[in-house]
Order: structure tokens, then sequence, then C-alpha cells
């Protein structure tokens, strides 16, 4: 797109200078084929940021880079200023969490069990498991409201509930921030606002900083402070919805003919899609 | 604030520096195998041609005792049921660690290589020294093993270990070993293929105190070693993404637990020979009866001595002619099982 006006699109409010998490000249890719190139992106600190573009963009291969499960094929992850892949694995998942878009969890494993390994990269070999871990496992367990189902194995439960369970493990975890890779995946539309309102709470009350891969623009718009538009592994546009959300980028990153109404409940931008033909 | 929740079905424990959880139905599990194992080798240390009461068998192992039955006891029976003890502890700790890196119960040290690759080490020594070269039996194995379990692994590095493609590398890798031992099985005398049949099988007689020693000072060093990793363990049960992403540096935490699997196997199976199913069924019998997500490693090495133990008694007492080879006894307790635990697995995934 040769619109100027799109690419100076209004900046989201950085409230620091210097963002904690940051990727520079990122490129990826697997094996051969280069998925991501050339990308720069700064993560605002204490906001959602939501990415959002086509299947096969690239999103959910820049959250593996950014949560360091990826090694940038060029360019680099920084966090507080320091390449992440040469900081130490445990040094990571004490301030990045990071839930895949499937988690698999053993057969047999417990809710609680489950809760407890968030606690991992805090424990050694001599100190498996503590007091405080127990006060805050049984806190997270609280307040993703899953201490009823405590007891229960994670394969018994249904999507919603799992992953309530899985969010309790990254509440438990601790990380300051929090990458989720599409996790409304599978679940019905009542369940979709439940996960989303616990991950804008978890935000809200707990201050964490949130990045994730949403598919559904509308929920993106509606729960990101700042939403970032991929398309061919490049970033096409990003800042707060209103600005991203415009008739003109939904037919540019997405191919889409769109009206961009008012959403009636929140007044975040709604996007309806035209009929084709 | 309400009370806090203690973790499910486990207790918190102290012990000097070291702070962790334990299972009491685990703990319970692990010591009634203990004692179970403890009657069936005084049992088995006194049954044979010249039968010794199990008063007279605890006397002579605490110290009394005849010269006859001491001879009997600490020289002849005894080196054969801590081998047993030791191979069948070695298999299964083995087994619990393949089967939870691996993330699939179907696993077991057979996939990493080690097994067909000690049969091949073995079985060729038999054919090309003939009786002559059979005190180098254990050494071939051993070597085998540990070359072909290596064959493994390189084959399935793929700029890191994925569990599922070392698992496929290794049945494909097995395949090819066990064309190999069929090819000097064919080629052999026929003595020298019987006597390599039967070590095939998997067998516990004969053992000696030349061969328990070295088996016991590896077993020393290995199992603690197992012990280490369980807590690396735990977090390796999830999806790669998830372990790295709760600190585990995967491919150093896989290779450690691989190399433990791979020592243990080799330990064991150069000292007995394959003896079936024990690194597969035991692990799964344990995870039932301790409960929990993956199978428990101090649990699964008390019942797998005592399954040893009771296979080797079993084959001695159903042929006492011509001592059925322990192996054979396992197969048939394992594969019912196997077939058992794949009917289950397959209605669960179609459920």
């Amino acid at each position: 797109m040769t619109d100027p006006s799109l690419a100076d699109a209004p900046v989201a409010p950085a409230p620091r200078p210097e963002p904690r998490l940051r990727a520079r000249g990122l490129q990826l890719a697997y094996g051969d084929a280069v998925v991501v190139d050339g990308l720069d992106l700064d993560i605002a600190d204490g906001a959602v940021t939501a990415v959002v573009g086509p299947n096969g963009c690239g999103k959910s291969t820049l959250l593996r880079a950014l949560g360091r499960l990826l090694k940038p094929r060029a360019g680099e992850v920084l966090l507080d200023g320091h390449r992440i892949d040469r900081m130490p694995t445990r040094e990571v998942a004490r301030i990045i969490g990071m839930l895949p878009q499937s988690p698999v969890a053993p057969d047999g494993l417990t809710v609680a069990d489950l809760v407890m390994r968030g606690r991992h990269p805090h424990q050694n070999w001599f100190r498996q498991w503590s007091p405080a871990d127990q006060k805050i496992v049984t806190e997270a367990l609280e307040w993703t409201d899953m201490r009823e189902l405590a007891d229960r194995p994670v394969d018994t439960l249904s999507g919603g509930q799992r992953q309530r369970a899985w969010i309790s493990m990254a509440v438990a975890q601790g990380t300051e921030v929090l990458l989720l890779d599409e996790p409304t995946t599978y679940l019905d539309l009542s369940h979709q606002i439940d996960v989303l309102d616990l991950v804008a709470r978890l935000h809200r009350e707990r201050d964490r900083t949130i990045v994730m891969v949403l598919h559904d623009l509308n929920l993106a718009a509606r729960y990101a402070d700042h939403v970032v538009a991929m398309r061919d592994g490049r970033i096409v546009a990003q800042g707060p919805p209103a600005s991203v959300f415009t008739v003109e980028l939904l037919e540019e990153v997405f191919g889409l003919a769109a009206l961009v109404v008012p959403d009636p409940a929140t007044g975040t931008p709604l996007v309806v899609p035209l009929p084709r033909g | 604030m309400t009370q806090l929740l203690s973790p499910p079905g486990r207790r918190a424990v102290h012990i000097g520096r070291y702070a962790g959880t334990v299972s009491p139905r685990a703990v319970l599990v692990g010591l009634a195998g203990l004692a179970l194992t403890a009657v069936v080798a005084v049992y088995s240390i006194g049954h044979g041609s010249f039968t010794i009461a199990p008063g007279d068998v605890v006397d002579t192992l605490l110290g009394g005792g005849t010269p006859a039955q001491k001879l009997i006891v600490l020289d002849l029976r005894l080196p054969r049921i801590l081998t047993a003890l030791l191979v069948g502890a070695a298999l299964a700790i083995s087994g619990a660690l393949t089967q939870t890196f691996a993330r699939n119960p179907l696993a077991s040290p057979d996939v990493l290589g080690v097994t067909h690759g000690a049969s091949l080490g073995a079985v060729a020594v038999i054919v090309a020294g003939g009786g002559a070269a059979i005190g180098m039996v254990p050494l071939a194995a051993l070597a085998g093993a540990l070359v072909t379990a290596t064959l493994v692994y390189v084959l399935a590095w793929r700029r890191g270990i994925d569990g599922f493609r070392l698992v496929l590398v290794g049945i494909g890798v097995g395949e090819v070993v066990t064309a190999g031992v069929s090819w000097f099985l064919v080629r052999a005398e026929i003595v020298d293929a019987t006597r390599a049949t039967i070590w095939l099988n998997g067998s516990v007689a004969g053992a000696e105190w030349d061969q328990v020693r070295p088996l016991s000072i590896g077993l020393a060093v290995l199992i603690p070693l197992a012990v280490a990793t369980a807590f690396t363990l735990q977090a390796m049960q999830f999806d790669d993404d998830v372990a790295r992403s709760l600190g585990v540096r995967l491919q150093a935490a896989r290779l450690a637990v691989v190399l433990t699997a791979v020592a243990l196997a080799a330990a064991a199976v150069a000292a007995a020979g394959p003896i079936e199913f024990v690194a597969f069924v035991v692990p799964q019998i344990a995870l039932r009866l301790c409960g929990g997500s993956r199978p428990p490693l101090i649990v699964s090495a008390v019942l797998g001595a005592l399954l040893v133990a009771v296979a080797d008694l079993a084959a001695r007492l159903a042929l006492p002619e011509r001592e059925l080879p322990v192996g054979l006894v396992t197969a048939m307790v394992g594969a019912p099982y196997l077939l058992w635990l794949l009917i289950r697995t397959n209605r669960r995934v179609s459920a």
C-alpha cells in the first residue's frame, strides 16, 4: 500500500520510552521458509496487545520468537535490553509466560498439579515445594475460580474450564509478560468472552503485559489497547483499535470488503463483512 | 484468606536442605512392594534341587548357617536372585524415564535401540566366536546397546530431538538391527544358534558374583541420577513449548534423561539378555497403583525387581527340569497387558 497516512497512523501511548520487550530487524524462518522478515516491534508495557492477520501471516511465529521458543535467523528480541536468546531459559521463564494454541497436559494430571507446575521456574532441585508456592498456587486457583475443580484431571474438563486452568498456571508462574496464542480457539462464544474477560482482569488487576494472537477482529478491538496487523510476515499497521480497523486497512490486510461501525455495547470498532459479489 | 490448598494426594516434606513433596500412596505401594520382594527372594533362594527352609535362608544371609547352606545360598543362589532384582529395577526405571520423556505409554528402551543393539552384539560374538567367546558376551551386548542407541539419537537429531521422531527412528533402526541378528542366526552352527536363542530370551540362570558386582556399581550411580532428573521430568511432560516456557533447557534435559535410560537398560540387558516387557509394563502398573500423571521412578524400580524375581521363580517352578528363560515368562505376562492397553488407548482416542 502506498498511502503514507496509514504508515503514519497515530501510535499508541507509550508509558515508558523504552519498553521491556522489543524486536529489532527480526527474521524468522522454519527451515528454508522465511515467515517473518525485517520486523521491528515494541510491546507496550502494561498494555494488552492483539496481533491480527490472515492465516500464515507469521503472527504465531512472531509470538514464539517473543517467548524465546524460536531463535531468530537474523535480528534480535530484547528483554530489558538483553538479547533474549542469550539469557538463561529459567530467568526468561520468570518474566515471560507463554500459552501455546492447544497446550497438551499429560493424562491424569489434576488442575492443582498443573497450576503447581507454574512454579517450576522459581524452584530448584533442593526446593521443589515451599509454603510460598503453596500460597501462590492457592491464590491462582481462587483468582481464576478453579478452586472447586482443583482435584479434577485436566483432560476431563470442558474446553473453557481447561483454558482457565492453563491461565491459572500462568498466574501462578507470576510472569510480568504473558503471551497467548489464540486463547479462544475451539471455544464457543460465551466461553471466548469468559477467557478474554479473565485475560482483561489479569491485565487490569495484576498489571500484566499481555500479547495475544487473535482471529476474531471484533474481540481484538474490544479487548486490546493496541493492535498489530500483520500480512506476509510484516507489520502493516499498528495502534489503537480505532486507528487500525479501518475500511481501507481491512481491504489491504485481509482482502475483506467490510463496514466498520461503532460496537453498540462498547463503542470499539465493529467489523461487519459485506456480502461478496 | 481461605485455607491453603495442599498438593493433591501429596505431603510436603523437609529433609535437611531438601524441601519437596511425597505421595503417601506411593510410599505405601513402595513399602508393600519391598516386603513382597523380600518374601519372594527368600523363598526363591530356598527353592531348588536342595531345598532350604526360609528361616535357614534368612539365618544364612545374616551370617549364620552351616557351611553347606553358606555355599548354596551365598555362592550359588544369591547372585542369581540379586541379578534378577537389579535387572528388573534397572529396566523398570529405564522404562519409566523413556515413557515420560517420549510422552508415550507405549515407549520403552527398546525404541531407543538398546535391546536390539545388545542382541546384535551378543549374537555376533556367540556366532563368530563360538563357545570360547562366551565370557565376552556381556561386554559385546553393552557395546552393541550403546552404539545402536547413539546411532538412533544421531539419526533422530534435527536441530534438536523431538520425542516422537526419536521413537520412529528407533523403531526403524531396531528393524535393521533385528535383520542383522537373524542373519547371524541363519549362518550359525546349530549349537551356537541354540546358545544365541537362549541368550535372546533373557535369563538370569547361572548368574555369578562377577556379573552382580559391575551391575550393582552401575546402578548405584545410575539410579540416583534417574531420581535427580525427576524434578525436570515433571515439566517435560508438557509439549515442548510449554516445557520451555516453564524454564526447562529442553535439549540438555532430554539428553540427560535419554542417556540415563539407555545406560540403565544397557546394563540390564548386558547382564541378563533382553527380558521382555519389564521396561514397558512395570511403569504403567506402578502408575496405576500410585495414581498421578507419570510413572513413579522408585516404585517402578521396586515393582520391576519384584516382577523379574517372581518370573524367575515361576519359570523354575513350572518346568523344573528345563529352566525356562525368565524373559519368556515376563513376555507371557506382558503381551496380554500390551493388548489390553492398546484396546484401552484406542477407546480413549475414539471416545
